[in-house]
């Protein structure tokens, strides 16, 4: 228990705050601590999750990725197109285009940053809006309605049925549970995904010790288009369908999820709980607020009052608090 | 000529003035319309929109941070005045209605910027995130109380403001000219803009200075919500109406502007000349491509290029300048 | 013993960048096991010399390379490193949000093909490694959580976990205190008696002397010579590294008839100084002395209102004062010339000019509230002027400048806020010991101007020779007051070291 608060502050932080409120709204609101709900919570926030661990990635090697939700929107137009092209294809065929098109996507963003020198939130900027921009000119913005069978059919994992409805667990949460863990097992246990630690930690000391620096920025960037490419395909299959304008914008609540769960803008730090965890508290505080009844409209809200407090929380240092008084900053 | 050029305006700006031309002129003879009057007067009305936005953007990443509820902040200010001038009859509300709106709405735009100022100079948070934040709670604030539809009907004389012309020179066109001379001067003139470059380069050193620089945080992100509120404004006159999200693909346009104008990533340099020109040349880019048959969505990826394509060219320019130096 | 080869033996190393000859025709040898010490101001070519040496750069044709007996025709990196040749950075180059056993066996992650982590293996690798220094430190502590001396340790632990057979050091003392430091030595002597040799690139000459059994120098990229430190004494050592002699002698006055405008009485801070008393006159430099961590620092901080004592009176020229901030300081007449010139003293990427005018922006305002380009210039070149600063424009950002040009931008910055206080806190760090003689006349004159200025310095020799009294600082409490006239500097160095 020690360890882990040593070795995971923010996280160690971030979970106590999620404990308090699950239990405040288990108490409040008798739907919350029903399988039903808390199965319909996981399987809604899969491909947030995808998404955030791919950040999580990028975030580690100490750059910022905007671009990966429009990425996924062109994967997902790619990917179907492809498939449809060759006649309908199948779900092993489907992922591996979706992680090709993907890394390909993020390897553009690599070679910018390495090759040019551009920091990525300019390369990323851009990309944002070349990837958007010609997505939407070659499709003119057209869905695509009709997906192949397999992809639109819901597979379910497990069902059970309650008093108040099915709980189920769906498809996009196994390839979920399967990105975490090998997320996991990149940064915790490769030797890669330590260099990635240290690269985003003090990049001139990685480079004096001799990481492959190009290296390093094609795995968390090629990471990072992989999972938004996976991200993208599960995303068309919960909705049957590929709108090319229905994922911008999410990058940046990704992003605050990410960053909620300790990893830092700047690198070196964050790790795949505090991801789970970060979107967790959101998706909780959403689905709390909302089974309470409060306008969906006034939770959005409550919800960016929440990402305000925990930030400044874990900015203010109790222990300094409680120090004599030193105006470092003044 | 060149090196004053540089010197008071900063070393982008004869590279962007060439760009510029460079634009027209193939789009001058490759879009027939290009040239002309109606061309260049829906330009000079598309510009101020994105620009006010930009300068909004701008002073907040020169000081190393960001800005990112930009455009939630403007929707709010417009719809604070919307609310107002629906209170005073609607499409009647006469112009003392007007004008307490809008020193509302500036007042809605200052009070959220300085929200985020205070938390960031204080706590010592993000400006990412604590923008992001204020951006997730004022979209939710917006649409709550919008309940996601749109505002309209306003009195006839709101869209001189949007529409209209004083001296042939449009009106929105004349608002960003004040409202670009005002940043220009506030950064090259005045001492809270000088330290907010300071603080853009190194805040503690600039602290030890004897410099405030808490206030001047605070100042430099509720001077940024003024800006929006301006935008807000704007855009309600433009479009005759107010729905929360008006504007939001601009967010990163502006962004691109800003590092296309060569504002450092970092903070601590950036002037309001040469990302005029830049938003310049976004614009003119968009109503040529417009012009020859695209749409915005390819204007947009354009520009995406386009920047990549400036910030290569810088890495070059760089480069070659490194040799040079070596080979003396 | 002679049969043995060289660690390093290099011969008629040249570089040349963009026309300029950065090293000429130097020797450098190394024996095994042997301590030696590599010196020269700023600029002088060590750091070319070291960076020819690991592979970063490769030298002009001609040079003879030698590593523990091997002709080279070529050193990369990767050849250096495998030859056991490593160096520690003076910013160290380690990982803060790493663990120490991370940071020590950070070698065993390298590699491009990707592997499992054995995080067990690593541990005892970096046990191993800290055992060969007879140090202990926790192994699974972050990184950025320990002090720097404990960094420092782990850097060398580091370099011995790739099997290194000389280790460079950069400025391995710089930012120690004593203790740390004569651990520190404690450390090299074990490292030497294991026959793995030590090349110290040091500013403190004391150290380096006590230290290495031979030292060479380097001037504007060529060898001065290469000496035993036997029999060697600082001042010769300067010359060597200068070309120049220098003048030393105390240049102490009597002060006591002159008006008191600062006076400390009792001033306390938990956990950083004590019961703090003294006096500062007009036209006097008192100097303050101790080692790192005796509470200087922290004490200048309080006196510049960056920091509230809990108890204890300021008096600025017989009125009590409480700085809220250190802009109420500013304004009553405090200037604080801080140790960390790179992160606080000045903001590097901005202009000089920028930098000159940063502590008096009201003092260029006009009446309309706008700054005035003209008073700006007026202002800079004024002081460009009165303190010899060599610079090319103004508008050349900061960092293009010398250690001892930037230090007299901080000094201008200062002096033009016109203040009654002047505190110096190590105004020398990082400028060349030529230089240094520049910075002190300066704070001469502007004493014999009628400044009182407090120099802070760990260099008791500066002290010495530069104040009119010395306080000696030891744990947070004013251990001594001495007179240089009267005090030697043997003497003082013995109370400050003792």
């Amino acid at each position: 228990m020690r360890d882990f608060l040593r070795a995971y502050p923010a996280e160690a932080k971030l979970l106590a705050v999620l404990v308090l409120l699950v239990a405040g709204l288990s108490v409040a609101s008798p739907e919350f601590l029903t399988l039903v709900n808390i199965t319909s919570l996981v399987n809604n926030n899969a491909v947030n999750l995808i998404w955030a661990v791919g950040l999580l990635v990028v975030l580690i090697a100490g750059g910022i990725d905007i671009s990966f939700a429009v990425a996924a929107s062109v994967v997902q137009y790619l990917a179907v197109t492809a498939l449809l092209g060759m006649g309908g294809g199948g779900w092993a065929v489907g992922i591996a285009l979706a992680m090709a098109f993907g890394i390909g996507l993020g390897l553009v963003n690599a070679a910018l940053i390495h090759g040019f020198r551009i920091i990525s939130i300019v390369v990323t900027i851009s990309t944002f809006n070349a990837f958007f921009g010609l997505l939407m000119f070659f499709t003119s913005g057209k869905s695509i309605y009709s997906l192949p069978d397999w992809l639109s059919r819901p597979i379910y994992l497990w069902e059970l049925q309650t008093e108040i409805g099915w709980a189920d667990i769906r498809l996009p949460v196994a390839v979920m549970a399967v990105c975490l863990l090998a997320t996991w097992f990149l940064i915790r246990r490769t030797t890669t995904g330590r260099q990635l630690y240290a690269f985003g930690d003090n990049p001139e000391g990685a480079r004096r010790a001799g990481i492959n620096i190009w290296l390093m920025q094609a795995i968390a960037f090629g990471w990072c288009g992989m999972m938004a490419g996976i991200a993208g395909l599960m995303q068309a299959h919960i909705t049957k369908e590929v709108v090319p304008n229905a994922l911008i914008g999410r990058e940046l609540d990704v992003l605050a999820a990410v960053v909620l769960g300790g990893a830092r803008l700047g690198g070196g730090r964050g790790s795949v709980l505090g991801c789970v965890l970060g979107v967790a508290l959101v998706a909780v505080a959403q689905n709390g607020l909302n089974l309470l009844g409060v306008s969906p409209y006034a939770f959005k809200m409550v919800v960016g009052i929440i990402i305000l407090a925990a930030i400044s929380a874990s900015n203010i240092d109790l222990a300094a608090m409680l120090a004599p008084k030193r105006r470092d900053r003044e | 000529m060149m090196d004053r050029i540089r010197q008071a305006f900063g070393p982008e700006v004869p590279g962007l003035l060439g760009f510029l031309l460079l634009v027209v002129a193939v789009f001058g003879v490759t879009a027939p319309n290009f040239l002309t009057a109606a061309n260049l007067g829906s330009i000079a009305y598309q510009l101020p929109e994105l620009g006010i936005l930009t300068l909004a953007m701008l002073i907040p990443i020169i000081s190393g941070g960001f800005n990112l509820a930009i455009i939630y902040t403007a929707n709010m200010a417009g719809l604070t005045l919307a609310f107002v001038l629906m209170q005073f009859g609607g499409v009647d509300a006469g112009a003392g209605a007007f004008l307490l709106g809008t020193v509302l709405a500036l007042a809605v735009g200052a009070l959220s910027g300085a929200a985020m100022g205070a938390v960031i100079a204080y706590i010592g948070a993000h400006p990412i995130l604590v923008s992001l934040a204020m951006m997730i709670f004022l979209r939710g604030l917006g649409e709550f109380l919008t309940k996601g539809g749109d505002i309209s009907g306003f009195p006839q004389y709101v869209a001189v403001l949007g529409h209209g012309s004083l001296l042939g020179i449009p009106v929105p066109l004349v608002l960003f000219g004040l409202c670009a001379l005002a940043w220009h001067v506030l950064l090259t003139r005045t001492r809270h803009g000088f330290a907010a470059r300071m603080i853009g380069s190194n805040l503690r050193a600039t602290t030890y200075s004897g410099v405030h620089t808490k206030r001047t945080l605070v100042l430099i992100y509720t001077l940024s919500g003024v800006m929006c509120a301006v935008a807000g404004i704007l855009m309600l006159s433009r479009f005759n109406s107010v729905r929360v999200g008006h504007g939001e693909a601009l967010l990163l346009v502006t962004v691109l502007a800003c590092f296309l104008g060569g504002v450092d990533p970092f903070g601590g340099f950036g002037r309001v000349v040469p990302v005029v020109i830049a938003l310049v040349v976004l614009q003119v880019l968009s109503s040529g491509l417009n012009l020859l048959g695209a749409n915005q969505h390819l204007s947009t990826a354009v520009w995406g290029l386009f920047l990549v394509g400036v910030m290569i060219l810088r890495w070059g320019a760089g480069r070659w300048k490194e040799r040079q130096r070596g080979r003396s | 013993m002679t049969d043995e080869p060289r660690a390093i033996r290099f011969s008629n190393m040249s570089k040349v960048f963009g026309g300029v000859k950065a090293l000429q025709d130097v020797a450098f040898d190394v024996g095994q096991g042997e301590v030696h010490c590599l010196a020269g101001e700023n600029g002088c070519g060590k750091s070319t010399l070291i960076k020819i040496i690991t592979g970063v750069y490769q030298p002009e044709a001609g040079a003879g390379m030698e590593l523990f007996g091997e002709r080279l025709a070529a050193i990369t990196p990767n050849v250096a490193r495998q030859k056991g040749i490593a160096v520690i950075w003076q910013d160290l180059a380690l990982f803060p949000e790493m663990t120490v056993a991370e940071n020590i066996a950070f070698e065993t992650m390298l590699g491009n093909r990707p592997r499992l982590v054995d995080y067990g293996a690593l541990r005892a690798r970096a046990e191993a490694a800290l055992a060969r220094l007879e140090v202990s430190l926790d192994l699974d502590a972050r990184l950025g959580t320990l002090p720097i001396a404990a960094r420092q340790v782990v850097a060398i632990a580091r370099a011995l976990v790739s099997d290194a057979r000389l280790i460079f050091m950069d400025e391995p003392t710089a930012s120690l205190t004593q203790a740390e430091t004569d651990a520190l030595l404690a450390v090299v002597r074990t490292l030497s008696a294991r026959g793995v040799a030590v090349v110290f690139v040091s500013h403190r000459l004391a150290e380096v002397l006590e230290i290495s059994s031979r030292v060479t120098v380097l001037r504007d990229g060529r060898l001065v010579g290469v000496y035993p430190t036997e029999g060697m004494t600082q001042a010769r050592l300067t010359e060597l590294m200068t070309g120049k002699t220098f003048d030393s002698h105390v240049m102490a006055r009597d002060t006591s008839a002159d008006p008191v405008v600062l006076e400390v009485e009792g001033l306390s801070r938990r956990g950083e100084f004590s019961d703090v008393s003294f006096v500062l006159r007009r036209g006097e430099v008192l100097g303050l002395t101790g080692l790192i961590g005796a509470g200087r620092t922290e004490l200048a901080h309080v006196l510049f209102g960056m920091a509230a004592p809990e108890r204890g009176t300021v008096r600025l020229e017989g009125r009590e004062v409480r700085f809220a901030s250190n802009r109420e300081a500013v304004a009553a007449g405090v200037a604080y010339v801080s140790e960390d010139r790179l992160a606080l003293g000045l903001i590097q990427p901005q202009s000089i000019s920028d930098n000159a005018v940063l502590s008096v922006l009201r003092r260029i305002t006009g009446a309309s509230g706008l700054m005035s380009p003209r008073r700006q210039e007026d202002l800079v070149a004024h002081w460009v002027r009165e303190l010899a600063v060599k610079i090319g424009r103004p508008g050349d950002a900061v960092s293009t400048l010398s250690g001892g040009n930037q230090q007299r931008v901080v000094l201008a910055k200062w002096l033009a806020t016109e203040p009654k206080v002047l505190i110096l806190d190590c105004p020398t760090v990082g400028v060349d010991v030529g230089a240094r003689a520049g910075i002190f006349r300066i704070v001469r004159e502007l004493a014999a101007q009628g400044l009182a200025i407090l120099l802070i310095s760990d260099e008791v020799s500066e002290v010495h020779v530069n104040a009119d009294r010395v306080l000696h600082m030891a744990g947070g409490r004013i251990a001594g007051e001495y007179d240089p006239r009267r005090t030697s500097l043997a003497d003082l160095e013995a109370a400050v070291y003792a």
